[in-house]
């Protein structure tokens, strides 16, 4: 981030609202908490007129809810894993995302999926500018920075800056492919293999495979006897 | 979100292979529209087709009739496209584009 200049929304930190922010912002969506307390109020009051009605019953809703919340990273990471340890599986996946989700049995329910590989050369960054498109099947419901407008915006325009700020200093060279998912796909980082992680087994390789290091804004972590020296 | 579509095999003619060089058109509509406003007007080249779906633009006001349109991913040169930026010489954007907002060019876009 510019030294000089303030740049609002600087992933994860809360002390980003410290400006005067309907100054900055004469936004046509209301984000933050600001937004959500009258985005919840809405919902409310449809959903107790639904339910007064007989339309709805309180326990559908839940169910609703409880399906959508249900899909979690690990369904992104054990995809990750197979691919770090099964090459002919990774050309596979990196051919058609859907259908080498498929062979794990994971089902890609919302769009199609686009897998996209980290090497030494590339380094992939997804975002979606236009809302918030994101393999939910398989990553679960994205992270509040993901949605955000910043994030939205500056990733598109200074990638390396927006991956500085989350801690992601890329070697000298490294290309950036910042892909925006704004349509029918949906995109997934298969990290680089982390050094050192030779001997573990797929499932213990899953356990590096963070949220993050699949949207392309960290590294997968390593393995727990090289994190601690 | 938008609504989901799924891919039909392709029962229409296909305008762009990968490499071509394209513009992305600015066709002025709103609504549900999923060509943002910063690529409108760049030239990028066509990096492949991800098959045909439903136009979004219809879908989401509940028209499902059809025809489908081919969807591409389309890649830009981050320096093409925020010149007052650093980049590296390799920084790339892809994005997905529907046939509708793509004119050919015979340009030199990298």
């Amino acid at each position: 981030m510019a030294d000089s200049q303030e740049a609002p929304g600087a992933p994860a930190t809360p002390s980003d609202h410290d400006h005067d922010h309907d100054a900055l912002h004469a936004s046509l969506v209301i984000e933050d908490d600001e937004g959500n307390r009258e985005g919840r109020l809405w919902v409310e009051a449809l959903q107790s007129m639904l339910v007064d009605r007989g339309i709805l019953s309180a326990g559908e809703v839940t169910l609703e809810i409880q399906k959508i919340e249900s899909p979690g990273l690990h369904l992104g990471a054990a995809i990750v894993a197979r691919a770090w340890t099964d090459a002919a599986f990774k050309a596979r996946l990196l051919a058609n995302g859907k259908d080498g989700a498929a062979e794990l049995d994971i089902k890609i329910g919302e769009a199609q999926l686009v897998v996209v590989e980290n090497t030494e050369q590339v380094h992939n960054l997804i975002v979606c500018t236009l809302c918030s498109c994101y393999p939910r099947s398989i990553l679960g419901q994205p992270p509040s920075w993901y949605i955000g407008k910043a994030y939205r915006a500056r990733a598109v325009r200074e990638p390396a800056v927006v991956l500085r700020e989350f801690g992601l200093t890329l070697p000298a060279g490294t290309a950036i492919h910042v892909h925006d998912s704004n349509a029918d796909m949906r995109f997934l980082v298969l990290p680089v293999r982390p050094e050192g992680s030779e001997a573990l087994d797929e499932a213990a390789l899953a356990q590096l495979v963070t949220r993050d290091s699949m949207i392309g804004v960290a590294m997968a972590a390593l393995p727990p006897n090289r994190a601690a020296s | 979100m938008i609504p989901i579509s799924i891919p039909v095999p392709i029962p229409i003619s296909i305008r762009f292979n990968p490499g071509d060089a394209v513009q992305i058109l600015d066709l002025g509509l709103s609504g549900h529209v999923r060509t943002p406003h910063y690529i409108r007007g760049k030239h990028g080249r066509v990096h492949e087709l991800c098959g045909c779906f439903l136009n979004p633009e219809k879908l989401s006001v509940g028209d499902s009739s059809g025809p489908v349109v081919p969807l591409y991913r389309v890649s830009f040169s981050m320096a093409d496209l925020w010149p007052a930026d650093e980049h590296g010489p390799n920084d790339r954007l892809f994005i997905e584009i529907y046939d509708h907002w793509l004119a050919p060019q015979t340009g030199t876009a990298a």
